[in-house]
């Protein structure tokens, strides 16, 4: 697994990176880079993180992340990069 | 590196404004499993499409979660089966097994369309040609996941006014033949002129004979894209306007590029083209009637809507052949009638005739699609249209192509429900005037001349 996005929309709250991060530290998947901006009362993160040594899945560690954001009303989506970087990369 | 802003953009993409790929399909050739009988084709047919294809709905599936972007249909078009099945068939029933068969093998695979059972007779029939067409009616009703097209003429070629005759009388005993569900068999059934071997849309798609064994197309769209960043310039000059049209036909292009290089390679299939087409979905917004009243039109079929499509049509092409190394297909906007609610809209507005579209199909990517018109038109008023469109296409060098639909017991002013991707439609008027004469006339239109361009 290369690099992925994972972006998280919904209500500010005290611990969503904290929660994202040490699952993400569980399924050693290493966070590169972190921003976050709120966009009409919203919530929006991103993290660049790297699955090269991971042991888990892209598709179990989507549906992970997924249940994660469920549990707290946010929106949590895992992409493989390329898609952005084909989309706003000459 | 990626920023935010550039992930957030393309997220609302996808979840609000429509952005997906629209289909993946793999072209098979299937010359190599022509047989003396028909019993050993459809052997041959059925294990190489299911050989070939086996993978292609799970790859498919798998890519549109990896990256995050729907990838909606999986199809397969094969080699015209005119070709397919000559020395095999001598009856049109024999040709109907052969499409039995492709409905055989889109049902194991879990395709939604096989596309291929056409005829290319640009310039005559063979004898197995005309089976085929003979056996279309009957092919549409007893299957639900084939597509038929006819390639009727071409501008090397000119118009075989034969088949144009025929086709007439085709549509019509198709819609008779599948008048318990609204005649849905016509629209599963494309009559062209200038058919590309590479396209990935039905109804039209066929794999050419100039392709090679196998190959994977993709057909990118997003009219929701395009009409959504419209809306953020409301007043601006056409240079701004332009070059907005642009830089969106990149991006989306760019993620079917993805999408076909992933799927090549995941499937061992070497990709052929990306065909950049904004095709239009009943989804509110999804739309390209939309996109023309963004530009500043109150309805399609408006004065200036031919202007507003030329415009769209071009800058969808000169931003999307940049982003894909290899470009083909129909590439263009499609203008759907049932499929495009501003285009039902319009109609039932009363902004929007067959005419207008007609001199709309002049500049876009395809031609007369999905057009609902009363039951009791003639077989040669059908023949006169699918005339009209294709003399566009050979004197202009494009491809166009008829999809019309004369909806069994229905007339002016009535609606039509297809269901799903194609939508519903409300019931045209066609003119009443007679073209008999013309189309009883024998043989074909000569290609037109290529100089003294008035």
């Amino acid at each position: 697994m290369k690099k992925i996005i994972i972006t998280v929309v919904g209500k500010d709250m005290v611990g969503i990176i904290a929660e994202v991060s040490a699952f993400l530290r569980k399924a050693n998947v290493n966070i590169l880079d972190i921003s976050q901006t709120v966009v009409q009362d919203y919530f929006n993160m991103m993290m660049i993180a790297d699955g090269a040594k991971s042991s888990v899945k892209f598709d179990s560690l989507s549906k992970e992340l997924a249940k994660i954001g469920a549990g707290m009303g946010l929106d949590i989506r895992c992409q493989k990069s390329e898609i952005f970087e084909m989309m706003h990369r000459v | 590196m990626i920023n935010i802003s550039e992930v957030l953009e393309t997220n609302k993409m996808v979840l609000e404004e429509n952005l997906d790929v629209r289909t993946i399909t793999v072209g098979i050739s299937l010359l190599d499993c022509a047989r003396s009988s028909v019993r050993g084709t459809c052997d041959a047919v059925y294990s190489k499409i299911t050989r070939i294809a086996e993978k292609l709905v799970k790859t498919g599936d798998d890519i549109g979660r990896e990256f995050g972007v729907p990838v909606v249909n999986k199809r397969v078009s094969v080699t015209p089966v005119s070709i397919v099945g000559a020395a095999a068939c001598r009856k049109t029933g024999d040709f109907v097994r052969i499409a039995s068969t492709l409905e055989k093998a889109a049902e194991t695979l879990g395709v939604n369309f096989i596309g291929g059972y056409s005829a290319v007779v640009s310039k005559g029939m063979t004898a197995a040609d005309e089976l085929l067409i003979k056996s279309i009616p009957e092919a549409m009703a007893s299957t639900a996941h084939i597509c038929s097209s006819v390639n009727v003429g071409s501008t090397k070629t000119g118009i075989d006014m034969d088949a144009v005759r025929l086709m007439g009388k085709i549509v019509k005993k198709t819609a008779e033949l599948t008048k318990d569900s609204d005649s849905l068999g016509c629209a599963k059934l494309v009559v062209l002129c200038n058919a590309p071997d590479d396209n990935p849309f039905m109804a039209g798609a066929f794999h050419g004979v100039s392709e090679s064994d196998a190959v994977i197309n993709v057909g990118v769209s997003g009219p929701g894209v395009v009409n959504h960043v419209l809306k953020t310039i409301p007043d601006a000059d056409f240079e701004t306007l332009c070059e907005t049209i642009k830089k969106t036909a990149f991006k989306i292009t760019r993620v079917g590029q993805l999408v076909a290089r992933e799927a090549s390679r995941r499937l061992g299939i070497p990709f052929g083209i990306i065909d950049l087409s904004l095709a239009p979905t009943p989804a509110v917004g999804d739309s390209v009637a939309d996109i023309l009243k963004g530009i500043g039109l109150e309805h399609p079929g408006a004065p200036g809507t031919t202007a507003a499509l030329a415009l769209l049509n071009d800058q969808v092409k000169k931003g999307g052949v940049m982003a894909s190394s290899y470009v083909g297909g129909l590439s263009g906007a499609f203008i759907p009638v049932s499929e495009d609610q501003g285009m039902i809209d319009a109609v039932n507005a009363g902004a929007l005739s067959i005419e207008k579209l007609e001199a709309m199909t002049c500049v876009c990517s395809v031609g007369l699609d999905m057009i609902a018109v009363p039951g009791a038109t003639s077989a040669a008023a059908i023949s006169g249209i699918i005339a009209d469109e294709a003399a566009i296409g050979m004197v202009n060098q494009k491809t166009t192509a008829v999809r019309i639909i004369p909806v069994w017991g229905k007339k002016v002013g009535d609606t039509v429900e297809f269901g799903g991707l194609l939508g519903h439609a409300p019931v045209m008027k066609v003119s009443e005037f007679s073209c008999e004469r013309m189309i009883s006339r024998k043989g074909r239109i000569p290609a037109p001349i290529h100089s003294f361009k008035n």
